[in-house]
């Protein structure tokens, strides 16, 4: 295996008297989908809110391509190329797929909006994705459906060439049909060379596109295994902390 | 991989194929300003059959300058109902300018320094109103409710005893009641036919350069043609001499049309065509997703606010124009009609979708159910019921729109 792009040792967070992080490890490597699974509460979101710059952690280390870097504010992220896709996805669904997937990032021509390179560029990004669901990239985000609108998501993260995209339960709200076309498609972002971590409550989608599977429970960092060399029981061992990696050792 | 986009841009096909796809788009609810347009054909026709002096070329020009004020305010007001807010201020902001602007010229101030004036308070007005709704949080209907309530008391103050000034300056008084040479009427013609010519031109050029696909030209020539017949037929009713005494000769197109036309065309490349526009209209679809996309959601509201007070100001210039004087009433009921007629016209009050050309469509409505009921020697009380009627009927249609486009989300 390469180098791990990200590497979390000893991350720290509390809120208060809440320690929500008690010291996590994590790697995340180009190319694989790292799962990142727990129940409630575990410290999933918080741990993703870290990555993107949202939040910074108490305390621990995060190395990013090998070099210590503090992320403190989302601009930091974003410039290391972390692009998180959320649960809400964040679209205009006024504004089309183009305006979307440039939204805070318009190219400029001659001081107005240079649409068709954007629209070129929009379209190039949904082609690299092998994406052939939507009709035309000037269409409505408003008339897409849920697996689209995730599609649009994605591949704006493609646009801006993320190292890492973070999905925050890319299929919780799809049909059977759709979560598939997603899962295809978080695939697809991995070999492309992007780390893609994933968080998901579905151990079904998670052992279907997964590479890595990384388990929290409460705080902790319980284990990351390979998704070849684990299977359902383990993982929900895990989850629901019946399991811990010190007895397995 | 190759340097072809294989995905569709909505651009492809023939000109028959563009006509069908647009005709899909008014089915599934982006109708725009499609309604407002047939009730506008309809009012005419219904009119011009009822009334003899409807389609007179006097009346034809009233129309016009009776309808200017309305669509500035209108103008005014789609800037903050495209971010889901609203200005009931609008029109006593121009009031108090108005009566800054007439009291200072009568006290000895150069009048084109008491209009700058006027438009410097137009300015805090609107960066007030968008602080206190983008920075501390107070509904604009409420803080501009305040602002509604407070300013004829202002203009009171500044009127004096008598509560009305007139206006003497004459730059202002030609705004609505002089009219272009004849030449100049088809030269503005010439004018708007050339830049919708030339940025249709330019927009293909563009994509041919990015190895897009086009629409056919002859879409554009059709557009330009539209354009060259109904402008060409407008501009050729206003040149006839429709003055009612026989010593007198009025003919020409009516000044306040270029000027209006002109600030309608900056803020509709400004909407369309710039980063503040696109940021406008993520703002009103979605604030939360505008934030995270990095834009400045506060800055974007306040700037609102500012066009808002601005594009009112202007319409105080038209209105103080065509009465010659000011009044501690001045503005009030206006407002009104304003939101109506951008509502009419196919702006939505949801937020995130509107367009300055949709307020002048609405603002004709409204002005042609005026001008045709007082020409038919209707009571002035029908005018306002029927204008009451058709502002149900568009808010009702544009409700019955936003249900059926969001009734696609669920569909694949």
């Amino acid at each position: 295996m390469s180098n791990p792009l990200i590497e979390l040792s000893g991350v720290k967070k509390s809120f208060g008297p809440v320690e929500v992080l008690k010291g996590v490890d994590l790697k995340v490597y180009p190319g694989r989908v790292t799962a990142l699974v727990g129940d409630n509460g575990a410290g999933k979101s918080t741990l993703i809110k870290g990555l993107a710059g949202v939040q910074w952690y108490d305390e621990g280390s995060v190395k990013f391509e090998g070099q210590e870097v503090s992320l403190t504010t989302p601009r930091i992220s974003s410039a290391l190329g972390v692009e998180v896709v959320y649960q809400d996805l964040a679209l205009c669904e006024n504004l089309d797929i183009v305006q979307n997937m440039f939204l805070g990032r318009e190219e400029l021509y001659q001081y107005t909006l240079d649409e068709s390179a954007m629209e070129f560029a929009a379209a190039k990004a949904l082609q690299s994705l092998s994406v052939r669901t939507v009709k035309s990239v000037r269409q409505k985000v408003s008339s897409l459906s849920g697996g689209q609108r995730q599609t649009v998501a994605i591949a704006r993260s493609v646009l801006r060439d993320a190292k890492v995209v973070i999905l925050d339960e890319p299929t919780a709200a799809l049909g059977v049909a759709q979560t598939e076309q997603v899962l295809n498609l978080v695939r697809r972002l991995a070999d492309k060379g992007i780390a893609v971590i994933m968080i998901s409550h579905n151990l079904h989608d998670v052992f279907q596109v997964a590479d890595d599977i990384a388990v929290l429970y409460l705080g902790t960092m319980v284990a990351q295994l390979e998704t070849k060399k684990t299977n359902h029981n383990e993982i929900i061992g895990y989850i629901t902390g019946l399991k811990t990696q010190k007895e397995k050792a | 991989m190759s340097d072809n986009i294989t995905i569709n841009t909505g651009h492809e096909g023939s000109a028959l194929d563009q006509i069908k796809a647009y005709g899909s788009r008014l089915k599934s609810g982006e109708m725009g300003a499609l309604p407002a347009i047939g009730a506008l054909i309809l009012l005419v026709a219904l009119f011009a059959s009822l009334s003899p002096y409807f389609l007179t070329p006097i009346n034809f020009a009233n129309l016009f300058t009776q309808a200017a004020t309305l669509m500035m305010v209108a103008s005014a007001l789609v800037f903050v109902l495209m971010l889901g807010e609203i200005d009931l201020s609008a029109g006593v902001t121009a009031g108090t300018g108005m009566a800054i602007f007439v009291k200072m010229h009568l006290d000895g101030t150069p009048w084109l320094l008491a209009l700058a004036l006027a438009f410097a308070f137009a300015l805090a007005v609107g960066w007030a109103l968008g602080y206190f709704v983008a920075k501390i949080g107070v509904p604009s209907f409420v803080i501009s409710l305040a602002f509604y309530l407070a300013f004829p008391g202002i203009m009171l103050l500044i009127l004096g005893d008598g509560g009305i000034l007139r206006l003497e300056v004459p730059e202002i008084k030609a705004i609505m009641n002089t009219n272009l040479p004849l030449w100049a009427g088809w030269l503005m013609l010439a004018i708007t036919l050339g830049l919708t010519l030339a940025m249709g031109l330019w927009d293909r050029s563009r994509r041919v350069r990015a190895n897009l696909p086009t629409r056919p030209l002859s879409l554009l020539y059709m557009k330009v043609a539209a354009i060259a017949v109904i402008g060409g037929a407008g501009i050729a009713i206003l040149n006839l001499p429709r003055s009612l005494i026989a010593t007198n000769r009025i003919e020409g197109v009516p000044t306040v049309i270029p000027i209006a036309l002109t600030i309608l065309f900056i803020g509709t490349f400004l909407l369309d065509r710039t980063k503040f526009g696109r940021y406008m209209y993520a703002v009103g679809g979605n604030p939360e997703a505008a934030r995270r996309a990095g834009i400045k959601v506060a800055k974007i509201r306040i700037t609102a606010f500012i066009i808002c007070s601005v594009l009112a100001m202007i319409s105080g210039i038209f209105n103080v124009s065509r009465i010659g004087n000011v009044e501690s009433s001045a503005g009030r009921a206006i407002v009104l009609s304003g939101v109506a007629a951008a509502v009419v016209g196919g702006v939505s009050l949801f937020g995130g979708r509107g367009r300055l050309v949709h307020a002048a469509i609405g603002a004709f409505v409204i002005a042609i159910i005026d001008n045709g009921l007082g020409l038919l020697g209707m009571p002035a009380g029908f005018a306002y019921i029927i204008t009451g009627l058709v502002l149900t009927v568009a808010a009702t249609a544009d409700a019955l729109a936003r249900k059926r486009s969001g009734g696609s989300l669920t569909r694949t």
